[in-house]
């Protein structure tokens, strides 16, 4: 049986229903533009949160057989100022820095003396596309060991020929696929592809992948997240 | 399940309607949070979408269509990405908690397209779309609309699997793999986005037609002399 009720109660139940549904009106926060940048951030670092988060570092990245490999041509050069910012090849050292227990500039030779791997895998732009390469170089926890890193720190900070920097959280750098990229389709770095040093960390996105090294540190705190998370990227961007 | 019904009475007229509480709690306000966070995330993923508008290579690039920054929402790539992310969250705990929901209070029965609801497709479609007469109401919802919610919920997990195979092709690298790769999660995604619009499209036709009485119900839960009702 129905129960039943008069009109005004019924106007008064519909009325509690109604004001019930207040929560909703909470997401107004993100339409007042002084919420909506702090909370913008926090949805961000939560998602950066729950990335580190499904990080594996025994999860490898897919590899591709040669076949697949996009030839060099296809391969977009992306830069943020300059396609070649004139590093002087015979001169450069990789300058190294902070929490570790043989500073000091690493010249190429030195760094290509630790056992070289080659991989074939896809770099994805932030953009949307993305296309599969071929890398060569030193796997980075063999040169963080050759250092004397103290990988317990967080982050390595680096910078570029080109004023570009980047940070890397310290499971990813020890990621058995991250490399200190100097070839590509198994010839050196070319100039626009960041010779003669570049990051190529497979599990994370294309803006992590810095070019034209110059310098690596270890550290705790970061001077920046890099060049485009302190513009508002994410900083972990893990694939 | 038993769904509350009421009589009402009028004191000054004595006129009598019914009315019956079709919408519990749970699932109103997940419907219009998630209106919201749907909302933002088409608007923030078209955005994104800009900054590469091509399902094919970089070089050459082919532009498949230059979607109007009017129609779009994060200003640019980082920002819509902000959104993107954020909102996600949201989209995603309205999603688990109106399942859940309908899971543990048996209220899925209401809209779940289960078996002996096929032969009642046709009759309904030819009523709305080709004139045919109206088969008679016996529930809140008729067998069309279970498979259009129905299918509204697929598509909302299938929005998120597409989107978590774009987010973490490698950690996700099965999802991607099911998708044929992570070129071709994008594509699945924006196309899954689609068919989200276009069930909203005719989730809003439905709601013009079946007038003022019907809206209200998904504000206060209590749908006014609902047809189903017998008299």
């Amino acid at each position: 049986m129905a129960e039943q009720k008069n009109t005004k109660t019924f106007k008064s139940m519909n009325r509690r229903e109604l004001f019930k549904l207040a929560p909703v009106l909470a997401l107004g926060a993100f339409a007042t533009p002084k919420l909506r940048e702090p909370l913008l951030e926090e949805g961000l670092a939560f998602s950066d949160w729950a990335s580190a988060v499904l990080f594996r570092q025994g999860h490898m990245a897919t590899t591709f057989d040669d076949s697949e490999v996009a030839p060099l041509e296809q391969f977009y050069v992306n830069t943020y100022d300059v396609d070649d910012p004139n590093v002087d090849l015979a001169a450069w050292t990789l300058e190294v820095k902070g929490a570790v227990k043989h500073p000091g500039n690493y010249p190429l030779w030195q760094i290509q003396t630790l056992p070289k791997f080659t991989q074939n895998t896809r770099h994805i732009c932030v953009e949307g596309w993305d296309v599969i390469g071929r890398f060569g170089g030193a796997r980075l926890s063999d040169f963080l060991n050759m250092i004397g890193a103290d990988t317990s720190a967080r982050y390595l900070y680096l910078e570029c020929a080109d004023d570009y920097y980047e940070s890397l959280d310290m499971a990813t750098a020890m990621h058995p696929q991250s490399l200190l990229c100097y070839e590509m389709y198994d010839h050196p770095l070319t100039r626009e592809h960041g010779a003669p040093l570049r990051l190529r960390i497979p599990t994370k996105i294309g803006y992590k992948q810095a070019k034209y090294l110059t310098s690596l540190s270890v550290t705790n705190l970061l001077r920046g997240k890099g060049y485009w998370e302190d513009q508002g990227y994410s900083e972990f961007y893990g694939l | 399940m038993s769904t509350r019904a009421l009589t009402i009475e009028d004191p000054k007229t004595g006129e009598v309607t019914e009315a019956v509480y079709e919408h519990p709690y749970i699932v109103r306000l997940c419907h219009w949070v998630n209106t919201v966070a749907l909302f933002v995330l088409v608007g923030s993923g078209l955005q994104i979408f800009r900054a590469f508008p091509s399902f094919g290579a970089k070089i050459p690039e082919k532009e498949l269509l230059n979607w109007p920054k009017a129609f779009a929402l994060g200003g640019w790539l980082g920002g819509a990405l902000q959104w993107h992310l954020t909102f996600m969250w949201i989209y995603i705990a309205t999603g688990v908690l109106y399942v859940a929901y309908e899971w543990f209070s048996g209220n899925y029965r209401q809209i779940l397209f289960v078996r002996r609801d096929i032969r009642g497709v046709w009759p309904m479609a030819r009523h709305y779309f080709f004139f045919g007469a109206k088969p008679p109401v016996t529930e809140a919802y008729n067998p069309l609309q279970k498979l259009a919610y129905t299918s509204a919920i697929g598509l909302g997990v299938l929005s998120l699997l597409t989107g978590l195979a774009v987010w973490k092709p490698i950690q996700f690298s099965w999802l991607a793999w099911m998708m044929g790769g992570f070129h071709l999660a994008r594509l699945w995604h924006f196309a899954v986005m689609w068919a989200i619009i276009a069930f909203v499209f005719g989730h809003l036709v439905m709601v013009v037609l079946h007038g003022w009485n019907n809206f209200i119900s998904m504000w206060t839960g209590w749908k006014k002399n609902p047809e189903y009702i017998e008299r």
